[in-house]
């Protein structure tokens, strides 16, 4: 198998385990996720083991990566160039943090559990769909251009998030 | 208490699946990045089989445990609407949402997603809060 077939099998297993570990951590769940920002009132904090048990064996996978000269199936490590703290990263964050904490769905969640076929989701999928589409070809290059000596569409692309 | 076994083995494999896309392809496993790529047509190959793949991940759930997993969404219908815009647009503007920045990002010790977490974990702690006393 050569390795572009090799990147999509592991893209496509990556994708499953995602889903499948989504799906038993409740974090599928908008109640439970609502409970869990529900710091002040009837708090319920067991989705905090999902990003600690997430981030750890995500660390151990940095860590591994750290001793590689490049993936196992690609040449390059394809990570954000980014590093300065702007207001766009804290503006958008808001704007994300103020969605999430709404309805109780983020990215993931929403589309992992569009197979349930549930309208609520389904709207909810589009919606966002139509939230990004707004920013990508409206907002984005507006701010783009504003940035002095900003990254240029391309290497925003090009990101990996 | 399998409460919370079940979120620390979910975790521990969102944790996994990040890694593995980390190791095999050196790339983020970032759910709003990877869609943002995809309406943009950018990498829409893997970009389709990651999400076909996160939605088969309720599937595999429903096959070992004869049941869907919960999910509970009670927001009214414009409020769905209104949180997917916001969703959207926010992790795009910001760069990433709960996997890119918050599992991924955390675990690489980024500066910019330590900052960004802090922010969305805020503004909906905030949001959860103030529509206690609205809704």
């Amino acid at each position: 198998m050569n390795s572009a077939l090799l990147r999509l099998a592991a893209t496509l297993v990556s994708g499953v385990v995602f889903g499948f570990g989504l799906s038993l951590s409740g974090m599928l769940d908008p109640a439970r996720v609502r409970a869990f920002l529900d710091i002040t009132g009837n708090w319920n904090p067991s989705l905090a083991f999902v990003l600690g048990g997430a981030v750890l064996v995500s660390a151990l996978g940095v860590l591994v990566t750290r001793r590689l000269k490049h993936p196992l199936f690609d040449t390059i490590f394809h990570l954000p160039a980014h590093r300065t703290i702007d207001g766009r990263l804290i503006a958008g964050s808001a704007i994300f943090g103020i969605g999430w904490g709404l309805v109780g769905l983020c990215p993931g969640p929403a589309l992992a559990s569009l197979s349930l076929g549930l309208p609520a989701t389904i709207l909810f999928v589009a919606a966002m769909v139509i939230g990004m589409l707004i920013h990508d070809r409206l907002v984005d290059r507006k701010v783009t251009v504003q940035q002095p000596g900003g990254a240029s569409a391309e290497t925003r692309l090009s990101q990996p998030r | 208490m399998s409460e919370y076994g079940n979120a620390l083995a979910g975790g521990l494999l969102i944790g996994l699946s990040a890694a593995i896309l980390m190791l095999a392809n050196g790339r983020v496993a970032g759910i709003s990045g990877i869609a943002g790529r995809l309406l943009q047509g950018v990498q829409v190959a893997s970009g389709a089989l990651f999400v076909l793949g996160l939605m088969a991940g309720p599937l595999v759930f429903r096959l070992l445990f004869g049941a869907w997993p919960s999910v509970t969404v009670t927001s009214s219908w414009p409020l769905l609407v209104a949180g997917g815009l916001l969703v959207g647009f926010g992790s795009r503007m910001g760069s990433g949402c709960t996997s890119g920045h918050g599992v991924v990002g955390l675990a690489r010790l980024s500066r910019r997603s330590i900052a960004a977490v802090a922010t969305f974990m805020a503004a909906a702690i905030a949001t959860v809060f103030v529509a206690g006393y609205v809704g």
